[in-house]
């Protein structure tokens, strides 16, 4: 497996993109505030029907310090599902790998765009505080 | 005492956009195209339209990104993306995450005449200052250069075969507007034949 870092998340959706045209799968990993950085990037899977996978981690839906991250936070999915994709979403630990699992079928096998929403509950509060 | 930064005025006469690239095409037939939306896709079709050749018809500012994944996922073969001032300033971050990335065998050609041909010709940063191969080779691409010279495409094709970049070319071209050719813009249609070139399925 080989990571990419992006600049913003958008260049993911090329990225990923791109790398099936050469006949590899590819995964875009990012938080819900990037997801509407990818808007107009998203018309190139619509377009051309490309396979697509996102893993989002949540923000702005659960014990959430930065009020900032919630116009986002509570507009992630519809952001997604406005533009295409398939939303999943997995909230306890004992269920991300059957729901991450279903999502690269649904990508791979069917050829779908889906994104698996991994909720804010599941990962934890931030911590603030820095000693 | 410092010296001021050098502010790039582009210094005619600049290169015929039709000719370059129908040659540079010519000189690296075994490359894998990406696009730019616009003159860039027009131009590259009408050098002959190819299995290999991916044209976007949107997603601006994704040219770089689409070929940076086909170029990791293809290392064998050059991968060369052709597109447009506005373009690669819409997605002028996809520099920086090539720089990171180092692929060999990613080639970025850059159609420069400094305006938004599509729209109407309104000018562009690039003609406003803005130094595109001062920023790829800020980013980490050291093999970036301002093309001026028509007789330069031989050794660009040359450099694209040779996968040793990645490498970054802005080909400072007139403003001339050849007559359309357009691509098809079935999206489904040119990925999947291109994906066939490669001997994939379509999923």
């Amino acid at each position: 497996m080989r990571d990419v870092v992006l600049t913003t998340e958008e260049e993911g959706v090329g990225v990923v993109a791109g790398a099936w045209l050469g006949g590899q799968r590819a995964a875009l990993l990012m938080q819900s505030s990037g997801v509407d950085n990818c808007v107009n990037m998203f018309s190139l899977l619509d377009s051309c029907r490309f396979p697509f996978l996102a893993l989002v981690t949540m923000r702005g839906e659960y014990a959430e310090f930065n009020p900032w991250q919630s116009p986002m936070g509570r507009r992630t999915q519809a952001a997604l599902e406005l533009m295409g994709i398939r939303v999943y979403r997995a909230s306890h630990p004992d269920e991300v790998g059957e729901v991450v699992n279903a999502a690269l079928e649904s990508a791979f096998l069917a050829g779908e765009q889906v994104a698996v929403l991994l909720a804010q509950s599941l990962i934890g509060r931030k911590k603030w505080e820095r000693n | 005492m410092a010296t001021a930064p050098e502010i790039t005025t582009n210094p005619q006469p600049r290169v015929s956009r039709r000719p370059f690239v129908a040659r540079l095409l010519e000189l690296v037939p075994e490359a894998l195209v990406v696009t730019g939306l616009g003159a860039p896709s027009y131009d590259v079709f009408a050098a002959g339209d190819r299995d290999e050749n991916f044209y976007l018809w949107g997603a601006m500012g994704g040219a770089v990104s689409v070929g940076l994944g086909l170029a990791l996922a293809q290392p064998e073969r050059s991968v060369l993306v052709i597109t447009g001032d506005g373009e690669m300033l819409m997605g002028i971050g996809s520099l920086a995450t090539v720089g990171v990335q180092q692929p060999a065998n990613l080639s970025i050609v850059v159609l420069d005449n400094g305006h938004y041909g599509e729209t109407g010709m309104q000018p562009s940063h690039t003609s406003q200052g803005v130094d595109l191969a001062g920023i790829a080779r800020a980013s980490g691409i050291a093999d970036s250069s301002k093309i001026l010279d028509p007789a330069e495409v031989g050794r660009l094709a040359a450099r694209v075969a040779a996968r040793s970049g990645p490498l970054f070319a802005q080909v400072l071209i007139d403003t001339d507007e050849p007559p359309r050719a357009l691509p098809s813009r079935d999206g489904v249609h040119v990925k999947n034949r291109f994906r066939a070139a490669l001997g994939l399925e379509p999923f």
